[in-house]
């Protein structure tokens, strides 16, 4: 037996289903119903129903596209900022694809305090001392050369990519590389530097606006504006 | 006993004109500080509480963090102008070091401390105004602030007073009522879990009166929960709004 | 200056405590004691000449000294009229290997003031006997020093205080050449007293849903929730949750356990308050 409605708003505490239901997100069993942790929305799926938080810091899960800074260089990985609630770990093992032999090379050679990366979550182990590992071995993951990274608020970030990837195709048009990392970290690439900075600007309207209709016509109409005012 | 300035109690109608069972005007909002991971403001009646929320966020120094869940830090505090006599000391009392920790076991029951091992929250506490029932606003403040930074909890707290006056359980005691009344007992309660949190009674009450008082504490409790629900309504139904559309 | 949820050196093995558990559900202890049985109790009063009042409390191997000392002050000035009551405790860094050198943190503060609110509002102590012409008031300090911790501090700190008290001789007021008021500790009466009215604090702890008077350190480490209740006569003078979280059906039964505990304490101080 399911106590919400979809789309209601529900708070700490709030019952959401009997414990038979499938419920899905920061949910926890009290006497065999499933109650809220936190302020969010519930979602009516096809056989589950999902909690999504509207506030807080980013909790990693498992395959998430990170954008993160490396902060600190340990014996065999380094310290990543991913701006969870601890540091990432990317071990050496998870960084490089050929074998290094660490007495020789030092690992600065790799990745530094103050690189920026993008990299996936490999695996979240809350028991384990570094709980976010991450990993550079996938596609289009790795160091970030150039280019810039947006900071918003971590749940806006579902309003950065719109409805069925609307927002985000509307921002593509400008021709940059955008990477949306789930920690709210937006990496975003323009051939003219000048379009990054309007990029950035255009994205933490979303951020400031996202609460407006038909965000993403204006947004649309912003860049349409824009690349005239470049023509002339 | 003290005589009161002015009678606490006539023909059941209270100095401020409230009746027994009725709280003061509860003023809150979400979100007031706008630097903070969470925050809220909290009055009830003259007495306001604004409290704010940092983290979950890497422990300093390291060694002081926990390796199965993370440390909750909380400091109440009245503000040195907050006081009606005179100007109160900024040096935290023996008084606010025991609130202060009262209130962090108030909010530790609630939250899942045990999903941010390594890392803090913070909960910081101000009385910007007194008139009794200051730490019972601070720990309604709290949870919010806390919900408000996305902090997993299993409820909200609120907190309340009750307190005796000429014989006479009344909920929500001011600062008139707390001085020359016949003690009080605050009250952090779990509205969906109906569980205390908070408890601490400073007077010399019959059992009656107190089992009394308990169920005059869970009514207001109940009260200003829903005045709560509606402050976190007002800020995340246009979140809400700006996910789904109207 | 915050407070801080307590680094886990306080350690108890995750099997220990889990028997612990298991042994309460089915409403047993790891001591053999019953629910309701509290430790064996020892009260000694005038453990200290130096003192004005002195007790020493042992409750199972938790080990409490209260001095009282008098001195004369101003009193509050909304109870112009009455002595003042100063409770201060320090757990030493003797208690436990736990404890360290320093001022008193807030768990010592809270001991404290627990402690203090249940003398307060009793009527134990004639607080309108105190005071001392010329606009001055007895003083009563009242030093708590936990020697050892094996748990439930408050039920024995309280126990030593009024104890303590009891013991306690007031030292005469004289006025010197200049018309000042001082004390003559060469001649001393009993400090006014009603004892029928002590102040008995009674903790209640509560493990896998199971409430038990009296907690030991190991069931401290184990504890869902803790309240103690200070009781004089058929009042409750003082009231506080100190760990955790309990129901209303909960309240009210751990309040009848402390009533039952209360009398458990009353029979220990038997001998030193008298029949009176």
């Amino acid at each position: 037996m399911y106590f919400v409605t979809p789309r209601q708003l529900i708070f700490p505490g709030d019952v959401i289903a009997t414990a038979d239901k499938k419920v899905e997100g920061p949910v926890y069993l009290d006497n065999g119903r499933y109650r809220s942790l936190v302020v969010g929305l519930v979602e009516f799926r096809e056989d589950s129903v999902v909690i999504v938080p509207l506030e807080g810091t980013y909790r990693p899960k498992k395959g998430d596209v990170v954008v993160g800074y490396v902060t600190d260089v340990l014996a065999t990985g380094w310290e990543v900022d991913v701006r969870s609630f601890m540091p990432a770990y990317l071990p050496v093992s998870e960084a490089l694809h050929k074998h290094v032999d660490l007495e020789t090379t030092p690992l600065t050679t790799f990745l530094n305090v103050g690189d920026v990366i993008v990299a996936k979550v490999k695996d979240v182990d809350l028991t384990d001392e570094y709980p976010i590992v991450l990993t550079l071995r996938e596609e289009k993951v790795g160091k970030v050369e150039s280019g810039t990274v947006v900071d918003i608020a971590p749940v806006k970030i579902p309003r950065v990519i719109g409805k069925k990837g609307t927002m985000l195709n509307t921002l593509l048009e400008l021709g940059c590389d955008i990477v949306v990392g789930q920690n709210g970290r937006i990496w975003i690439k323009c051939g003219d530097p000048r379009d990054e900075v309007f990029l950035a600007s255009l994205i933490r309207k979303i951020e400031l606006e996202s609460h407006v209709m038909g965000l993403t016509d204006r947004v649309k109409s912003e860049i349409e504006k824009y690349k005239e005012s470049k023509q002339k | 006993m003290k005589k009161p300035p002015v009678p606490l109690l006539q023909n059941g109608v209270r100095a401020d004109g409230r009746l027994p069972d009725q709280m003061r005007e509860v003023k809150i909002s979400v979100g007031v500080v706008s630097n903070a991971d969470g925050s809220a403001m909290v009055s009830y009646g003259a007495t306001t509480a604004v409290a704010a929320v940092y983290g979950p966020r890497e422990m300093h120094p390291r060694h002081l963090s926990l390796p199965d869940r993370g440390v909750m830090r909380v400091r109440y505090h009245m503000a040195p102008f907050s006081t009606k006599d005179e100007r109160k000391s900024p040096t935290p009392s023996r008084r606010e070091i025991e609130i202060s920790k009262v209130l962090r076991e108030a909010l530790e029951p609630a939250v899942l401390l045990e999903q941010y091992p390594r890392s803090r929250i913070d909960v910081f506490i101000e009385i910007i105004q007194a008139d009794g029932s200051t730490r019972v606003a601070s720990l309604t403040a709290a949870s919010l602030a806390l919900a408000d930074a996305g902090i997993y909890m299993r409820d909200l707290v609120v907190g309340v007073s009750v307190g005796l006056v000429d014989g006479v359980v009344v909920l929500d005691l001011n600062g008139l009522e707390d001085n020359y009344g016949e003690g009080d007992l605050p009250v952090g309660y779990m509205p969906n879990l109906k569980r205390f949190v908070l408890l601490q009674l400073d007077g010399a009450w019959k059992r009656e009166v107190f089992l009394q008082a308990l169920n005059l504490a869970v009514k207001g409790a109940e009260y200003v929960y829903q005045i709560a629900r509606d402050a976190l309504k007002n800020k995340y139904m246009s979140i809400a709004e700006e996910i789904y559309g109207r | 200056m915050a407070s801080v949820s307590p680094y886990a050196r306080r350690f108890i093995s995750y099997l220990r405590r889990e028997q612990i558990k298991r042994l309460a559900a089915s409403k047993n202890r790891v001591d053999g004691r019953a629910l309701d049985q509290t430790r064996e109790i020892e009260i000694k009063t005038g453990v200290v000449k130096t003192a004005d009042g002195s007790a020493e409390v042992k409750l199972g191997k938790t080990h409490v000294i209260a001095g009282v000392k008098v001195g004369l002050g101003q009193p509050f000035p909304d109870a112009p009229d009455e002595g003042v009551l100063v409770v201060s405790a320090e757990v030493l860094p003797h208690a436990s290997p736990y404890t360290e050198v320093g001022p008193p943190d807030e768990s010592a503060i809270e001991l404290a003031r627990v402690v203090d609110r249940g003398i307060r509002h009793c009527g134990y102590v004639d607080f309108k006997k105190l005071a001392v012409e010329g606009g001055k008031a007895y003083v009563l300090w009242v030093d708590l020093y936990i020697i050892n911790d094996d748990g439930n501090l408050v039920d024995a700190a309280n126990l030593a205080s009024v104890a303590a008290l009891k013991n306690t001789q007031l030292p005469a007021v004289v006025k010197d050449e200049s018309g000042a008021v001082k004390l003559d500790r060469n001649n001393k009466s009993p400090l006014p007293l009603e004892t029928s009215k002590v102040p008995v604090a009674v903790s209640v702890g509560k493990i896998a849903n199971v409430l038990f008077l009296d907690p030991n350190f190991e069931e401290e480490l184990s504890l869902d929730g803790r309240v103690t209740f200070t009781i004089s006569e058929d009042r409750i003078v003082a009231a506080q949750k100190t760990l955790g979280y309990f129901t209303q059906p909960e309240l009210e039964a751990a309040l009848d356990l402390a009533i039952k505990g209360r009398d458990r304490y009353l029979e220990a101080l038997k001998s030193i308050l008298g029949s009176s």
